[in-house]
């Protein structure tokens, strides 16, 4: 052995002798055993990560620039758009990458439904992604106040309206989220902390258990078999292989890919025709002018679009709630033996396909002005929505479903 | 794959458009390619709307640099007051009085292009017309009672609405304004203040995200790099998977 080597090598022992490095290491990477046929659909989760990342580092060269004033927030993001050298891309980074955050978030949890991840040994591992999601959610929210426009402005009011809806507590409720009697300087601050150190930092923390609990259980696959049941001589399971090197070089692939659709948004259309960054936000924020059409940004408006469905606002209030909390339940509400849907009966894929059509739909009503034929197909696919769930014990306790292999298939 | 991807992106931003539709928005797609009409538009921009429009994001050595005026040139035909060349496009109206002349203090125009829309401009701009019941005298088809007088009226010359009978989908028959037409020439011909309207609605939409004219060509060179680095991962991923079965 050459010098170097055994000086790095005799740095890492030094290092483990005081901290475990390689122990962490080869749990995570090295020696953690992800089955060998995961396919397109586990590309989410690292992508997830990545974009986890991208949204902290911009968000910090945003903060350096950005001034949480009412008198001053909507100019200090042109300010950071025009005269700060690279400001511009920063800024696209960051609301690209808030919707991004959300499709990929989707895409991960569609996944979960597809394969029955979220079913026994997992399900606390389930219910952690879900606290992730809801408070990227509330991440998301805060965050959309920063730039101060007319819809920054007026979904706030919107939204923390909703909370003065509830019985009691409402009012007080609503005036303690907004510091004030309206959205103001007040409520843009407390919203600034908010985004930029209170809900990062439980995300991280939340991201950091969901990995503990995963690398604890082990991953699901697209058969829904757990690997760890067929271990070889060396204990390791036979469809097993090594998360590093296998799936770092492949999960670079997926970010590659992904950073391609990415920058195609950011540089050649970071609007996203009015979906990512509204039209009205660059309008500064009129608290004495309210705008004729007032819609949430794209991944709330399944939610937006249940509440609307509901003719009585506390009612429209508490569907909204259940809608979000329903996913909570499923690995209770789930009765099959078999994970992966392939291997389910046709009742399950019948339900999580007219699921799928439901979501989309609302999610595309929630973007448009109420119309009473609208109404109606809202109303219908919420019906829809929470039938997935409520109905779920009985189509899945009975369902035809197949047996499954004993080891993974390709892919 | 570049350009499809960007034709496709397109596309969506279309239909995105076509779906918030507007049936008497005319269709106007900005070109920010064409330096000579940039440079007319700041112009016009200069001279007609800058006088109770501000820019105030918009400092006057970057229209410089980035349409390549020297300095010189800008001073002497884009600035007519007192300011410094790295100052923003303010004016000197208050905004106490703006608010009593005109009902409405004229808003920033900044941003406005990307609040609006190029189309939405264009209509603005062709759509003004005579009507004796406004303060003003004239009135706009896409902007119901706008405070602003028109402004360009010297290029254009006067329209008045042609008024006809319009028939709403439930059956009924109005009396409702159906075209315009012109009562008075202006200094320029139709198709003249069409390309000036053309001119300046390319300016507002430069002026609205001025690195708009840089970041296509700075992300024509991203994807090119990564579609590069896609092959290289791509074939690494392929090594390192030979050895699984």
């Amino acid at each position: 052995m050459n010098t170097v080597a055994r000086a790095v090598t005799g740095f890492r022992d030094w290092v483990d002798a005081r901290f475990p490095l390689t122990q962490l290491w080869n749990d995570h990477l090295a020696r953690y055993y992800a089955p060998k046929n995961f396919n397109f659909w586990y590309f989410f989760g690292s992508l997830a990560l990545f974009v986890l990342v991208i949204q902290i580092v911009t968000g910090i060269w945003l903060t350096m620039n950005y001034k949480p004033a009412a008198d001053s927030a909507f100019a200090s993001v042109e300010y950071i758009m025009r005269d700060v050298e690279w400001g511009w891309w920063f800024r696209y980074m960051h609301s690209t990458g808030a919707s991004a955050f959300f499709i990929v978030v989707y895409l991960h949890m569609y996944r979960a439904l597809l394969y029955g991840s979220y079913k026994e040994p997992r399900e606390l591992l389930w219910i952690i992604g879900m606290f992730i999601y809801l408070t990227l959610m509330g991440e998301a929210f805060f965050g959309y106040l920063l730039p101060w426009g007319q819809m920054s402005y007026w979904g706030a009011q919107v939204i923390i309206s909703l909370f003065g809806a509830l019985p009691w507590i409402g009012d007080d409720l609503a005036l303690l989220i907004r510091g004030d009697f309206v959205v103001s300087d007040v409520t843009l601050n407390r919203f600034f902390s908010f985004h930029v150190i209170a809900l990062p930092l439980l995300l991280c923390g939340l991201v950091w258990a969901h990995l503990l609990a995963l690398h604890e259980v082990g991953s699901n696959n697209p058969d829904g078999v757990e690997i760890k049941e067929r271990k070889g001589a060396d204990g390791v399971p036979l469809d097993g292989i090594p998360f590093h090197p296998y799936y770092t070089v492949k999960d670079i692939v997926g970010v590659v890919v992904f950073l391609i659709i990415f920058c195609a948004v950011v540089f050649f259309a970071p609007e996203m025709g009015g979906y990512f960054l509204e039209h009205a936000n660059f309008v500064p924020a009129d608290p004495l002018k309210t705008p004729e059409h007032i819609a949430p940004v794209w991944y709330f408006t399944p939610f937006y679009a249940i509440l609307r469905a509901v003719p009585n606002q506390l009612g429209g209030v508490i569907a909204m709630g259940a809608a979000t909390l329903m996913f909570f339940l499923l690995p209770w509400l789930d009765r099959s033996a078999v994970k992966s849907i392939r291997y389910r009966g046709w009742k399950f894929k019948l339900a999580l396909a007219l699921f799928t059509v439901a979501f989309l739909t609302l999610g595309w009503l929630g973007m448009q002005p109420p119309t009473p034929l609208y109404t109606v197909i809202a109303r219908v696919g919420s019906v829809v929505y929470f039938l997935f769930f409520l109905a779920m014990p009985y189509y899945t306790a009975n369902d035809s479903d197949r047996p499954v292999p004993d080891r993974v298939r390709w892919p | 794959m570049m350009r499809a991807a960007a034709a496709l992106l397109m596309l969506l931003l279309q239909t995105a458009a076509l779906a918030k539709g507007n049936g008497h928005l005319m269709h106007y797609e900005a070109d920010l390619s064409n330096r000579e009409s940039l440079l007319r538009g700041a112009q016009l921009f200069v001279n007609y709307c800058l006088s109770c429009h501000s820019a105030a994001y918009m400092r006057y050595n970057r229209l410089g640099r980035d349409l390549e005026i020297p300095e010189d040139v800008l001073k002497s035909n884009l600035m007519f007051g007192t300011d410094k060349t790295g100052e923003t496009m303010t004016v000197a109206m208050k905004p106490q009085d703006a608010e009593q002349w005109f009902g409405v203090g004229p808003p920033d125009l900044s941003v406005t292009a990307r609040a609006r829309g190029a189309s939405w401009l264009y209509t603005y701009f062709l759509t003004f017309y005579r009507d004796p019941a406004r303060p003003t005298g004239v009135n706009n088809l896409i902007f119901k009672d706008v405070a602003m007088p028109h402004v360009l009226w010297e290029l254009q010359g006067w329209q008045r609405p042609v008024f006809g009978e319009q028939k709403a989908p439930d059956g009924t028959v109005t009396r409702a304004i159906t075209g315009l037409e012109l009562e008075s020439p202006g200094l320029l011909n139709d198709a003249g203040y069409r390309r000036a309207v053309a001119d300046l609605v390319n300016f507002l939409v430069y002026l609205g995200e001025p690195i708009k004219l840089t970041r296509h060509r700075i992300g024509a060179w991203v994807l090119v790099y990564l579609l590069g680095l896609l092959i290289i991962v791509y074939l690494l991923k392929r090594e390192f998977w030979k050895d699984v079965h």
